[in-house]
């Protein structure tokens, strides 16, 4: 990577009275890179966009946002970056295309709004106050506005949060073209596929630091261990056919369907040791670990003293 | 940063400021509880006042002054309270809890923006509601034209720009459930001071010195001898823009966003 870091965050530490809500955290997000942030509620998300985005002062440590200190130089920052806050709203006797203008004003080049709206579903709603829009209505205006000044870094806090499938698709879609040209995302999100779909990187935060960054493939795979193949067998086998295998490491039966979890080629060994046996398998699935077993892993808690019982 | 930096930034248009007063006023016409308020009530209150029999005949314990004609300048002092006290404050509790300001504190508008619009949008119902008084009164009301108008328009200026920016600066840290209580702490004990239930002819001498030197009792005294003796006295024209310029500083130093 030869270009500068859009965004630098480097051993930012942040305590509200005592409590630690971010602690060492460093990362770099390149140009034109989506970057997740996944973790538990509570867990030091929202805070470190807001420490980018100038909202809070680091109690230590270095942000930089294209090369500005989100601190000392917020109307310049705010001029290039879009955002989209959880608890934020909008003045509900506005109409949706009153604010629009407004917000537009606020930036030297903005975006057109039509198309924007257009995309986002809301092209009918212009003349609709925003107290008389639903929930997914008000999220998906506020994803608008965060893209309105064309910003050059957007953040989006659980932008999906509260929006149906449909919607959400839609939204992943436009976050996609709107880094094609050229703006670096960092999104915050508690949808793992949404994650694995946009994010070129994630960070998993736990406790207000990072436990794991990487592409969400490779954290998916570096989790391992949970790979899973499930069949109806053609015919009654005695479950040792199987966990003698090297490759399986366990054998449920499930009424009709038998659930076998292991690692390495399992599928092939599972079917060539049936085959054998004269059996055929039914209505295979096989579920490869995602980036969700990942997460769970590496943000399991203990169940009585609620410490983290793995971390690698 | 500096003050120039953070009230003008190079990078946000100008015309963003005009965009945030004209949709403050789109909001004070949807639902205009500052303007009936503001506006209507203190006019109301006038027309009762003077049609209470008496009331605009002349007081030997007012000098000679109807009680009519010693009310008019409490009540246009009472219509600059009311829209600083309550109309400003107000709307940016509301806007601060409902997590208004923290959407705008992420765009390139600094918050000095959202205070001034508010006040430019306050001060224009104010200077409106009290020329509406003075047409009542002169008209309906038998009062005469002030003794000096150059002196008025003063007094007038000079008590918006005191006592808005007291109300800017309640404005700066009110939360939601503070915004009430901040604002009948400076509206009603400065009231009293200004005459509203001891008209200040009555008031005794330790009492009277107190009073011309809060915003409103300056401002009362100022506005009375533009009306009814000529200039207005030095005292009240430098007690105003004193307060202007200490709370108009404070506001911008300590306002909030959340």
């Amino acid at each position: 990577m030869n270009a500068a870091p859009a965004i630098e965050v480097s051993h930012l530490y942040k305590s509200y009275q005592g409590t630690i809500a971010v602690d060492d955290v460093s990362f770099d997000v390149a140009p034109g890179e989506i970057f997740g942030l996944i973790g538990p509620n509570g867990a030091g998300k929202t805070t470190m966009i807001e420490c980018v985005l100038g909202l809070r002062s680091p109690d230590s440590g270095r942000v930089r946002v294209l090369g500005l200190d989100p601190d000392a130089d917020r109307e310049r920052l705010h001029q290039i970056v879009g955002a989209q806050l959880q608890q934020s709203a909008l003045p509900g006797l506005l109409k949706v295309g009153e604010i629009l203008g407004l917000y537009r004003s606020f930036y030297q080049n903005p975006a057109d709004a039509g198309e924007l709206l257009g995309v986002l579903g809301l092209a009918g709603k212009l003349k609709k106050r925003y107290m008389s829009l639903s929930g997914g209505q008000q999220q998906r205006l506020s994803i608008a506005l965060a893209l309105i000044g064309r910003p050059e870094v957007a953040l989006l806090d659980e932008m999906t949060t509260g929006l149906d499938p449909q919607a959400r698709r839609d939204t992943s879609d436009l976050i996609a073209a709107v880094r094609d040209r050229g703006t670096t995302i960092v999104l915050v999100t508690h949808y793992m596929e949404e994650a694995e779909r946009l994010c070129d990187r994630v960070a998993v935060i736990d406790r207000g630091r990072i436990v794991a960054t990487g592409s969400p493939a490779g954290l998916a795979q570096r989790a391992g261990g949970s790979r899973q193949v499930r069949f109806v067998p053609s015919g009654p086998f005695d479950d040792q056919l199987l966990t003698r295998l090297p490759e399986v490491a366990g054998v449920v039966r499930n009424g009709r369907q038998v659930v076998v979890s292991g690692s390495g080629d399992l599928v092939s060994a599972v079917i060539a040791a049936l085959t054998l046996a004269g059996l055929a398998a039914r209505e295979v699935t096989m579920e490869s670990a995602t980036l969700e077993d990942a997460y769970l892993r590496l943000t399991e808690r203990g169940p009585h003293n609620g410490g983290a019982v793995s971390r690698q | 940063m500096s003050i120039r930096s953070s009230l003008l930034p190079a990078g946000t248009p100008r015309v963003a400021f005009w965009m945030i007063v004209l949709n403050e006023s789109r909001i004070s016409r949807r639902l205009p509880l500052g303007l009936l308020t503001g506006v209507a009530l203190p006019t109301l209150l006038l027309v009762i006042i003077g049609s209470k029999p008496g009331y605009r005949d002349p007081s030997k314990v007012l000098g000679g002054l109807s009680e009519f004609n010693a009310y008019v300048p409490i009540f246009l002092a009472m219509v600059i309270a009311a829209l600083a006290f309550y109309g400003l404050p107000v709307p940016l509790a509301v806007y601060r809890d409902q997590g208004i300001l923290r959407r705008l504190s992420v765009t390139p508008v600094p918050p000095a923006w959202v205070l001034a619009a508010q006040l430019v949008l306050n001060v224009s119902f104010a200077v409106l509601e009290l020329i509406l008084l003075l047409i009542v009164a002169m008209t309906g009301f038998g009062v005469t034209a002030p003794k000096s108008a150059g002196g008025l328009v003063l007094a007038l200026v000079l008590s918006i720009a005191g006592i808005f920016a007291i109300g800017l600066w309640v404005s700066a840290i009110a939360r939601l459930r503070t915004a009430g209580l901040l604002a009948a702490l400076c509206f009603f004990p400065l009231m009293f001071f200004a005459g509203l239930f001891l008209p200040r002819a009555e008031m005794p001498r330790a009492l009277l010195d107190i009073s011309n030197f809060t915003p409103l009792g300056a401002a009362v005294q100022a506005i009375q001898s533009a009306l009814l003796d000529g200039f207005p006295p030095i005292e009240p024209l430098l007690v105003l823009p004193a307060y202007a310029v200490v709370f108009a500083a404070l506001a911008v130093r300590f306002f909030r966003w959340e």
